[in-house]
Order: structure tokens, then C-alpha cells, then sequence
């Protein structure tokens, strides 16, 4: 099939010099129609996912969806990607009728998608991972590649290491990865579902900028977030999904002309019909820290890919506080959280639980003992995507009762736990048999919260508990994480969204390349004050924090 | 594994509506290939002369219609069966062991190296039940180096098993011919289980008591697999390794455990077939009939009913083409090029079915 869209390769060399200046369209393109939908019905057993949708992308704008968990909107970039096919209407490609019904045609008509979970193959390197499914005669040379990373690197600030085994990287680390693959591809559509949601708040600005450049090339982009303020600031046209249907649209007009809060105002209005009273943060309440529940002296992590092996980790938890710990993705947060879970082998050092010394006890042990860890790999760690959802609200303690009586499962208890923790944590499921991989992240996510918070926990580790989740899940999820805090528990919480940190600790520490290297008290009345202290100490400014 | 699997694990299947209708399809998709390979079958005969009517009626006849065919069919399911119980173990843990064929002739071997020399000695069912316990231990031992290497330093298990096998098969060999050979014969081979000594045969037939043995083998590993905590870990590493050391599985126990369990029942196969119809085992023995069960497991998408099936159609096959081979000049090798055919067509009908699913969602 012809490559439609070599005109507008981002990487041809003209484009790289004069990205800013050189914004000028190809004539006629910016309102041409450049792919759409049309009527289009998606049913899943149980679920109407995408009902009856019409809508068109136009070259040279930033088209932005939005839209509560499970609104459909991965659905219509898997058909958009030919991933899946509609059951009724149809797509078009400039006006035309098409059909795409294999991933191939899709990116052989110019439309290149990043999608929401990791689509990367784990064993292979990065480098490999770049060049799999091109035509070999066309597969790039390492120097080429090189090349073209360093640009990628200059423009747009992507950390891209080559050589590095992809399953070996952070989750954030992949999703850079997979932006910086879609953007080598020459394309005329690029699909960016919920790119942003592991990116550093510069990597997102830099996100932004350079979408912006593609648009005023011609490119149609089409942009999924959960970041409203994301979509005002990057979107041309936002059209709102709820429940599958097209809620309503804001067009470039009115976008450009309100200001941030009206435009914000706008978008929730047409997601949540009015509630966005949901959007204001809780008041934070009284709590008083009790005794330590968690305490890790001196502890030596094997980090894996990140180098731990120098750095001494010392922390303590108190049961009714929260300690946040941020930090650039990929800085030895998850490692450490691995290594509290009993997941990675602690090599020096001494972890405490309530007391006792688990630093060699195993997960099993430390979860009878109260620990609970949430971990942010929902589809790959988390949960086995192929098991029904009932069978993977238990996964966690195979064999104990009630759920097995002597080694017996017994189904209905399985199954009413998995109603129960449904119900309790809303989750959008047809019922409790469904494959756990047809709900879509944010329910995935409910589940796995409900998961960890049965039982009697006494610590729990969040791991990025709210990345991908809407606002109203995101502010329900940061409530129940306040609520576990006030119940006696003693939270630690990863994430890299400072403001979430801000929002919920007690207190905040900065991981940087695997060590902490400074611990600050929260004062979450005075945000921004907050936010330039952490982010120097994420940044490596240590020396610059203390003297402030 | 797939959505039907799912379903079929969850259980609850009666409960839901369409069953029929989803599981429609999935027959289909398992009698279309068999038909397909029949059909393709047939022109070959045709090509070479052989009217392929007489043949499958021929076939059928002596596999399943007279009674000495039927029972001979019978017979030989239960190492079949037991290979089967082992697979569908390892299979489901995500095991790709492929070396059941030396675990079987090495726990034949031992099997046939002891009963024959404590007869007499002990009474008649202990014979028997330590020849088949010491088979199954000595199938496992076969298996810890493979499972050792991949448990604890992630060695590919489909090579090392292949390997093993090899490695087994002439060592089998060997035993026989330099360690346990009977000097009272001279033919190599070990000594003889006297026939009233071997398994009881079932009623008044000629069908070995091995058959009852082989059933419950494969039906108690479907439970097991569905309904035990044992079997939900087992499935759960084979489903995906990093959610289960997540979960505080120990991956590399499991591991080990599966090996065992999957080349102990390969053992025990052994065994059913020297204990039960055989009676001692001739130098050069190796039937294979691992590398036929691997297929059929698969065929049955690891379901315990559906490999009992497809294991029974298939011993039909094995005993009406040895005589259909005696009588019409069609060498035996022939079901090779059935089975094969029927691989293929199975393999075709799963690509449509794949993609239908994809269409649908
Ligand atoms: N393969 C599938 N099988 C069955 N149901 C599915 C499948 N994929 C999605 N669904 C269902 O379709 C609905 C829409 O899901 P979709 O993934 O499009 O939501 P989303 O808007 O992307 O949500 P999120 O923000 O959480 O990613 C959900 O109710 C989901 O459970
Ligand atoms: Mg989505």
C-alpha cells in the first residue's frame, strides 16, 4: 500500500532546522478531514463501548478525548489502529470510506499510534524494539538511528538508551520509548492515548511543543489525557466520551477564546453533567502519627538496572502517615518498593515491620504480617489478564481460607468476594467472570486497590496509584488513600506527580539515581513553595535546597 | 490459552447465557480439521491406488467395531492417558517439557528391571505398586536437570528437554542391553513379568486394568488444575511469571514441582506399559508416543475431557491402521500423514478463529 504521507515525515531535515519558524501548512490541509468516524458501535459482551460515535480528526490540529474510565476511549483508537473492527459504521480516511482491518493497513495509511499500555517487546533491546516490523530493506542502520535518537533527545528532551533491555526499564522510561518510536515513523495521524501519564511535567510540556509543531505541519493528532489543563493548553478541539456516547464537543474557537478555568469549567461540565465539585480536593484532617510500622535501616538494594548498590536507604513510616517519595521516574522507586514487598533481595541493611525484622522474610510472610503493596505495572505484575476478575481478587493469598478449604477452591466465596470489592470500589465490569484484561485501566486499577486494602493491612505501598485514572477516580482514589492514612495504617506513597505528593503527605522524600537524598516536611497550604523545594531536589539540587 | 479456556477454568459455565453459542463455534473448529484431514487423506489414498472408503472402514472395524480391536484400542490409551496428565501439568504451568519420551522409557525400564526380580518374593500387588512407584521417581529423576537449569538460571527447558531425552533413550538402551539383560534369552531384553503377574486385566476382557488407571490420572489433574490452590499457582506461573513472584509465588519451586509431576506421570506411563501389557522391555523399544500425545494436547486445548477423546480416537486409529496395514498394503506410517494432516488443518481453523475473536472483540 503507498505510503501516504512521506510529505509531512517529521524528520525530514528542513523541518528539524525551522520546526517553529517554517509553520506553514500545506495549503488546504488545516480543515481537510483526516480520518474520522462515522455512526461507529463497538459492543464487548456486556458492555456497549463505543455507541453510535461520529467524529472527525482534521489534519494540522491537536484533537484532544476526554472522558471518564471506560468511556470508550482506547476502544476507538484500537479501531482507529486496526486493532479492532466496529460492528457497525465505518471509518474514513480523507473523506473516504476505508477499512483497517489489520495494524499493518492502519500504519501503511500513515496513522501511527502509542498506545495506552506498553506494547514493547521486553527481551529485546530498545534499539531492536525500534526497528522490529520495518520492511528489512528499509530497516535502519545503528548510526542512522543514533542520529535520529540524538535529534529526538534534542527536540524534545526523550531519554532513549539503545542498548538497555527494554523490561528492564520503568514504565515511564517504555512510554518514552514507545512516543519516540511513533514519532520516527512517517505519518500523517498520530495517536497519543494517555502519553503523558508517566512523563515528567517537562517531559509533558516538551510533549506539548512538539505536537504542536506536527500539527502545524499538517499532521492530525489526536491526544487522550486525563489532564484537563493538559487539554487546554495542547488541544485545538476537545470532544468529550461518556459511557460510550459523544458527550459534547468544544471547538477551536471557543477553546482559544475562554481562559484556562472556564475552559477547564467547560470539560467537566460535559464529563460529569455538573458534579465537578468532584474536582476540588479535599480538605486535609487532623491526624496524629502514631508509632513507627515501617522502618528501613540502611538498606542496600540489588537495583537491577539502576545502580543501588552504594546507596544506603533509610526510612520510617508511622501508622496514620503518609510519606510521599518522589523523584524522576526510573530513580529507584520501584526498586525500592520491590525490595519492601519482599519482591527484590536486600542486601545489607535491616527492615522492620511492626517490629519484627522481615529483611529476609518473603512476600507471602510480609502480606500475613500486614504489608500491602500496590504495584504500578497493573496489566503485567498486577493482575493475569487472561484470569477472570474474580480469580484475581485473591490471587494474592492462594490456598487461605475462606476462599480454599484445604487446598480446595470454593467458587462462590471467590465469586462473592469479587461482587463484594466491586461494589465497593465501583468498578465497571459486566460481572465477575470477565477476563480482568477487557476492563479498562482504571477499573483494573479499583480492583487491585480493593485487592491490597481487604484484610487487615497495618502498611501499604502505593505504587503511582492514580496514573491513568480520570479525575473523578484519581480524586476517589486520593480519598481512600487519605482515608487508610486516618484509619491507623501507615501509607508510603511513589508517585511521580508532585502534586499528588503535595496534595496527601506528611512529608516528602526525593529519590534521585537510587539514594534519598533529602527528606522535607509537607506544608501542603503553600503548593508552589513546595514544589520548587522538592522539584530542586529532584532535579539533583541538593546543595541548593539546604542553602534555601 | 484461550478466552474458552478462560471460560472453561472459570467454571461456570451452565450458569451463563450463550454458552452454546460460543462454544458452537469452538466444536466446530475442533471437528473441522478432522474432517478436513479425512477428506485431504483420502485424495492421497486415491493418488496412490487405495480406495480410501474400504480403508477407513477397515480402519474402523478393526479399531472400533470388533471386539478385540476395541479392547486392543483400549489397551493402549493408558499410557497414552498418563503421558497426557503429565503434559497437560507442565503445559498449563507454562512447561514446555518435551523430553516425556525418555522419562518413559527410562521409568519402563525401571519398572521392568525390578518387578521381574522381586516376584515371587513379595505379594503380587506390591510388585506392582512398587514398579510403578519407582518408575514414576526414576521419570522424575530425568527431569531435575532441565528443571534445575531452568528454574534457577532461566535455561530454555524446550532444549534441555529434548536433550535429556536423547540422552535418555540410549541410556534406556544401554541398561538394557549391559545391566539388566536376561541371560535366559537371546533376544536382548530384561527379564520377563510372568502374565498372571502383570496389571488385572478389567472383567472378563483382554482391556488392561491401566486404562482405569490412565483415566483417573488425566481427570484428577483437571481438577486438580481447576479447582486446587496447587493448580492455580501452577496456573498462574505458566501464565505469567512476574505476576506471580508479585502474588509471593516461589516461581523456581513451582517450577521444579511441575517437572517432577509431569515426568513422574510419564514414568508411571512407562510403567502401565510393561506392568500392564508388555512385561519386560526388548532393546531398541521406543514407541514414541510422547511426540504423538504433544500434539493431541494441544488439539484438546489441555482440556482433560477433550484429551481423553481425542487420545481414544486416536488409539482407534493406531490399532485399525496396524491391521489395515497387514491387509490393504497401506504401510502403517500412513496415520502419521492423517495425524499430520489434521495438525495442519487444526493449526489453520485456530489463525480463523484468532481473527474472528479479534473481529467480534
Ligand atoms: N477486549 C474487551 N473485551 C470486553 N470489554 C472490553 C474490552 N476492551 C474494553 N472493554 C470495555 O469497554 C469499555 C470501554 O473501555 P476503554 O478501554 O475504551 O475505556 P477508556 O475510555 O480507554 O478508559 P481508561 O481511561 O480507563 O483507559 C469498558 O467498559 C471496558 O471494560
Ligand atoms: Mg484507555
Amino acid at each position: 500500500m503507498p505510503n501516504q504521507c512521506a510529505r509531512s515525515s517529521p524528520w525530514q531535515s528542513s523541518e528539524l532546522e525551522g520546526l517553529a519558524r517554517n509553520a506553514d501548512p500545506v495549503a488546504g490541509a488545516a480543515n481537510s478531514n483526516a480520518v474520522g468516524l462515522a455512526s461507529v458501535t463497538k459492543r464487548f459482551p456486556g458492555v456497549v463501548a463505543v455507541d453510535d460515535v461520529s467524529l472527525s480528526f482534521r489534519a494540522g490540529e491537536v484533537h484532544v478525548l476526554l472522558g471518564e474510565n471506560g468511556a470508550g476511549k482506547s476502544t476507538i483508537v484500537g479501531m482507529l489502529a486496526g486493532v479492532l473492527q466496529p460492528d457497525s459504521g465505518g471509518l474514513t480516511l480523507a473523506g473516504e470510506p476505508v477499512q483497517l482491518s489489520s495494524p499493518f493497513e492502519s500504519l501503511s495509511f500513515g496513522i501511527s499510534t502509542v498506545f495506552q499500555h506498553a506494547m514493547l517487546v521486553p527481551t529485546l533491546t530498545v534499539f531492536e524494539n525500534l526497528v522490529l516490523g520495518d520492511a528489512w530493506w528499509r530497516r535502519s542502520s545503528r548510526s542512522q538511528m543514533e542520529e535520529r535518537i540524538a535529534e529526538l533527545q534534542e527536540l524534545f528532551g526523550l531519554q532513549v538508551p539503545l542498548d538497555a533491555m527494554t523490561g528492564e526499564l520503568s514504565l515511564g522510561e517504555q512510554q518514552q520509548i514507545e512516543i519516540a518510536r511513533a514519532l520516527l515513523r512517517d505519518c500523517s495521524v498520530l495517536i497519543l492515548d494517555e502519553a503523558t501519564s508517566m512523563l515528567t511535567p517537562q517531559g509533558v510540556d516538551e510533549l506539548g511543543g512538539r505536537m504542536r509543531r506536527l500539527a502545524d505541519r499538517g499532521l492530525s493528532i489526536i491526544f487522550i489525557t486525563h489532564k484537563l489543563t493538559e487539554a487546554y493548553r495542547f488541544g485545538d478541539r476537545v470532544s468529550v466520551l461518556k459511557l460510550g456516547r459523544l458527550a459534547g464537543e468544544i471547538g477551536k474557537d471557543s477553546l482559544k477564546a475562554a481562559s484556562e478555568a472556564s475552559a477547564v469549567e467547560d470539560m467537566l461540565r460535559l464529563m460529569f453533567g455538573g458534579e465537578e465539585s468532584a474536582a476540588t480536593p479535599a480538605p486535609q484532617p487532623d491526624r496524629t502519627a502514631g508509632e513507627v510500622r515501617l522502618a528501613a535501616a540502611n538498606l542496600r538494594i540489588d537495583g537491577g538496572s539502576v545502580n543501588m548498590a552504594h546507596s544506603e536507604i533509610s526510612l520510617a513510616v508511622r501508622s496514620g502517615e503518609i510519606l510521599g517519595i518522589a523523584g524522576i521516574d526510573g530513580n529507584g522507586q520501584k526498586q525500592l518498593a520491590e525490595a519492601l514487598a519482599g519482591q527484590r533481595p536486600i542486601l545489607a541493611g535491616r527492615l522492620d515491620l511492626d517490629g519484627e525484622d522481615v529483611t529476609d522474610a518473603s512476600v507471602g510472610r510480609r502480606r500475613a504480617l500486614g504489608l500491602r503493596y500496590l504495584t504500578d505495572d497493573r496489566l503485567d505484575e498486577g493482575s493475569v489478564g487472561m484470569f477472570p476478575v474474580a480469580d484475581n481478587t485473591v490471587l494474592k493469598e492462594i490456598g487461605a481460607p475462606p476462599f480454599w478449604s484445604r487446598g480446595i477452591e470454593r467458587p462462590a466465596r471467590i465469586a462473592e468476594h469479587a461482587r463484594d470489592l466491586i461494589k465497593r470500589f465501583a468498578v465497571r465490569t459486566p460481572n465477575e467472570f470477565t477476563p480482568i484484561s477487557n476492563l479498562s485501566g482504571g477499573n483494573i486499577q479499583k480492583l487491585l486497590l480493593g485487592r491490597e486494602l481487604s484484610g487487615t493491612a497495618k502498611v501499604v505501598v502505593f505504587n503511582k496509584p492514580t496514573y491513568g485514572l480520570d479525575m473523578q477516580n484519581s480524586v476517589d482514589s486520593r480519598r481512600r488513600i487519605r482515608a487508610v492514612a486516618n484509619s491507623g495504617i501507615a501509607v508510603l506513597l511513589i508517585s511521580t506527580d508532585l502534586d499528588e505528593i503535595i496534595e496527601l503527605s506528611d512529608r516528602i522524600a526525593v529519590m534521585d539515581r537510587g539514594r534519598i537524598c533529602g527528606v522535607l516536611e509537607n506544608n501542603s497550604s503553600a503548593p508552589r513553595e513546595m514544589r520548587t523545594r522538592v522539584g530542586r531536589l529532584m532535579v539533583g539540587d541538593a546543595a541548593m535546597e539546604a542553602a534555601a | 490459552m484461550s478466552d474458552a479456556e478462560a471460560d472453561l477454568e472459570s467454571g461456570e459455565l451452565l450458569h451463563r447465557p450463550g454458552a452454546l453459542a460460543r462454544y458452537g463455534p469452538i466444536l466446530l473448529l475442533t471437528l473441522g480439521p478432522i474432517l478436513a484431514a479425512l477428506v485431504c487423506s483420502s485424495l492421497i489414498l486415491l493418488a496412490v491406488g487405495v480406495d480410501p472408503l474400504a480403508y477407513y472402514g477397515y480402519v474402523l472395524r478393526r479399531g472400533l467395531l470388533s471386539g478385540l480391536g476395541l479392547s486392543q484400542s483400549l489397551t493402549r490409551t493408558a499410557p497414552l492417558l498418563l503421558l497426557a496428565a503429565g503434559l497437560i501439568v507442565a503445559f498449563r504451568a507454562g512447561i514446555w517439557n518435551l523430553g516425556v519420551d525418555g522419562q518413559f522409557l527410562l521409568g519402563a525400564v525401571a519398572s521392568a528391571a525390578l518387578a521381574p526380580a522381586i516376584h515371587g518374593l513379595l505379594p503380587g500387588w506390591l510388585v506392582l505398586l512398587l514398579g510403578f512407584a519407582l518408575a514414576g521417581v526414576v521419570g522424575a529423576l530425568w527431569s531435575v536437570l532441565p528443571a534445575l537449569l531452568k528454574a534457577y538460571q532461566g535455561v530454555n527447558e524446550i532444549i534441555t528437554t529434548l536433550m535429556t531425552t536423547f540422552l535418555g533413550i540410549s541410556l534406556a538402551n544401554a541398561l538394557v542391553k549391559l545391566v539388566f539383560l536376561d541371560p535366559g534369552t537371546t533376544v536382548p531384553q530384561t527379564r520377563t513379568l510372568p502374565v498372571p503377574d502383570r496389571l488385572p486385566r478389567l472383567f472378563d476382557t483382554t482391556v488392561s486394568s491401566g486404562l482405569i488407571i490412565g483415566l483417573i490420572a488425566v481427570l484428577a489433574v483437571h481438577v486438580a488444575m481447576n479447582r486446587t490452590a496447587f493448580g492455580l499457582r501452577l496456573r498462574t506461573v505458566g501464565a505469567n511469571v512476574r505476576a506471580a513472584s508479585h502474588f509471593g509465588l516461589s516461581v523456581p519451586q513451582l517450577t521444579v514441582a511441575t517437572f517432577a509431576l509431569s515426568a513422574g506421570f510419564a514414568g508411571l506411563a512407562g510403567a502401565s506399559e510393561i506392568l500392564g501389557v508388555n512385561g519386560n522391555v526388548r532393546a531398541d523399544w521406543n514407541p514414541a508416543y510422547g511426540l504423538m500425545v504433544i500434539p493431541l494436547v494441544f488439539l484438546a486445548r489441555f482440556h482433560g475431557v477433550a484429551t481423553i477423546a481425542l487420545i481414544f480416537l486416536y488409539s482407534v486409529l493406531l490399532i485399525g491402521s496396524e491391521s489395515a496395514a497387514r491387509r490393504l498394503g497401506v504401510p502403517q506410517t500412513f496415520t502419521l500423514v492423517l495425524v499430520a494432516s489434521m495438525l495442519i488443518f487444526f493449526g489453520i481453523a485456530e489463525h480463523h478463529l484468532h481473527h474472528r475473536m479479534r473481529k467480534a472483540g
